[in-house]
């Protein structure tokens, strides 16, 4: 592993920013930014994701990591950037409910990965469904708080397959954390339990999607 | 007293004392489930002060818990600040767009007064009606959202996170206004004839920020707002962790913490130590799909691990029973309750996970 990795999610979880800054300008001087991005920031992500399922971080340190990151990355590896990753067409939303931490957390880790997805915003379900079948959606990630909002999911994912389209919904957020069957049973394929894990579930399902 | 003689204010008091009442004290924190009882909308019925006290005393009656709790949501609070309160038929109600749109709105904002907002008088209302009915035989639990963690529904998660740590100034000044309004509110409450207020404060979770900003912030808060508030109060982290930071919350002079099914009761109480009383921590959304079998077992496990000694009220370890959590386990719960729960705990002692 990169040896920068460790002093570089130090920094983050201490929000020393300038700290971050030079190691991944120190990184830069023998890698290519998608190098960089790939064995620094994406690992140190993953700790600290990691990390806060286990407890030992908070959702402010993932929440300011994730933001810093991804300004890092935006500055090294526009959008337009070739190396961006060939993704499957994505999309991020909160579903009903109106509290979007958890989505712009995941929105920021994987874009800080390599990623580029549509950010949805906050939508009801037939908004939802109308929009992720005319974008061509093929990885949908739910973000929900409530409980209300996660058993709606299940509408989402029937709705979708009655509209024939091929689409992964991903789920996360806290009732899915708080009940581990729940993603099963609403009809998602997966759950994130923190926001770097949908940057290993999307790269999974990339391989299912070709 | 051994047998199930105590009132559920006897019993309350008796663990909060850390002793050992006749029996474990149940909090079952029902509150949209009044609009079941009464066969209203969620809406309908939290838009009258009497139906949510005719219902908390239907839900005393059925379930037979330690206490009345006329918490109707916390976007209430909110809407004393000008902010707005949107339902759902199946969830609880949730506050609208946020009243702070840029930091810089802090500046000119202004704590709202208790009594000219028409949604906490209907809280104030429903109090005194239950205060007429219990009198002092059960406890009467009104809330209060922690000035710390109001920010959340008055500006949006992450635009407080930003603020926080980019504007300690603004920061400041909105936890001043926030701490004039939440003890003038507690305080209300208590003159109204609530028997202790629940301090509603996940932010200062573990869960939310790491505990070197907590002490810096939560907690000084804590200590400034629970001081001035005039009767006992329960911190209550709403399924945030607190396992590594009790001791700090015990600090800050409050009687109770509520505590999170992703930690372990054991060692919850144990780093309690005496100083306060746990009130946990029954997974409610977990609960939704429990057999009874699984409620008693649930209750057993939890009573096993923090009932002996007092310091422990079970209750879910939210703060509020979803709404789609069936009746059925309810009553389990209750029962596994009146089964298990009765001191002594010798069962306890030989209890494995």
């Amino acid at each position: 592993m990169e040896t920068s990795v460790a002093p570089f999610r130090e920094a983050l979880e201490s929000l020393d920013r300038i700290k971050a800054d030079n190691i991944f300008q120190q990184v830069l001087v023998k890698r290519t930014p998608i190098e960089a991005v790939e064995q620094v920031v994406v690992p140190a992500l993953e700790q600290i994701g990691a990390a806060w399922h286990a407890g030992e971080v908070a959702l402010s340190q993932v929440y300011m990591s994730g933001r810093f990151c991804e300004e890092l990355v935006d500055k090294t590896l526009p959008p337009s950037d070739p190396d961006r990753k060939h993704q499957p067409r994505s999309a991020i939303v909160v579903l009903s409910d109106y509290h979007d931490l958890g989505k712009r957390m995941v929105y920021s880790v994987m874009r800080a990965s390599g990623f580029e997805l549509f950010d949805y915003g906050r939508m009801d379900v037939d908004a939802l469904v109308k929009r992720a079948v005319s974008d061509k959606i093929r990885v949908l990630m739910i973000s929900v708080l409530m409980l209300p909002s996660a058993l709606k999911v299940r509408e989402v994912c029937s709705a979708l397959k009655k509209n024939g389209a091929d689409v992964k919904v991903i789920v996360g957020g806290a009732p899915f954390l708080f009940d581990s069957e729940l993603w099963k049973e609403v009809g998602a394929d997966a759950m994130g339990s923190s926001a770097s894990q949908a940057v290993t579930i999307v790269e999974r399902m990339m391989g299912e999607l070709q | 007293m051994t047998s199930a003689t105590m009132t559920s204010m006897q019993r309350v008091l008796t663990t909060l004392g850390h002793q050992e009442p006749d029996q474990v004290p149940l909090f079952l924190l029902t509150t949209m489930h009044g609009a079941k009882e009464l066969g209203m909308s969620i809406e309908q019925y939290f838009s009258k002060a009497e139906h949510v006290a005719q219902g908390q005393m239907l839900l005393l009656e059925k379930y037979r818990g330690d206490c009345v709790y006329p918490f109707f949501h916390a976007s209430i609070e909110t809407e004393a600040w000008g902010g707005t309160t949107l339902f759902s038929p199946e969830g609880p109600p949730v506050c609208g767009d946020p009243i702070i749109t840029r930091p810089t709105d802090i500046e000119t904002l202004s704590s709202p007064r208790v009594a000219d907002s028409p949604a906490l008088q209907k809280v104030l209302a429903t109090i005194r009606e239950l205060k007429q009915q219990v009198a002092d035989t059960v406890p009467i639990i009104g809330v209060a959202i922690s000035p710390f963690s109001l920010p959340v529904m008055q500006m949006g998660f992450h635009s407080y996170i930003e603020l926080m740590h980019e504007q300690p100034t603004l920061f400041d000044r909105l936890m001043q206004l926030n701490e004039e309004f939440t003890v003038e509110w507690a305080n209300a409450q208590l003159e109204a004839g609530a028997t202790a207020i629940c301090y509603f404060d996940p932010v200062s979770s573990t869960t939310s920020v790491p505990r070197g900003l907590y002490l810096k912030t939560g907690q000084q808060v804590a200590k400034r707002t629970l001081a001035r508030i005039k009767g006992p109060t329960a911190t209550h982290l709403a399924s945030g962790r607190g396992l590594s930071i009790v001791s700090d919350i015990a600090d800050t002079g409050t009687a109770v913490v509520g505590v999170s099914a992703l930690e372990d009761l054991a060692e919850l109480k144990k780093a309690a130590a005496g100083r306060v009383t746990l009130l946990g921590n029954l997974n409610g959304v977990e609960m939704r799909r429990w057999t009874p079998q699984q409620a008693e077992l649930e209750v057993k496990r939890a009573i096993a691990k923090a009932g002996r000694g007092g310091g422990f009220v079970l209750a879910d370890n939210h703060g509020e029973i979803p709404w789609q959590v069936p009746e059925a386990v309810l009553l389990a719960i209750r029962d596994a309750v009146a089964r298990w729960g009765r001191y002594p705990l010798t069962w306890a002692a030989d209890w494995k996970d």
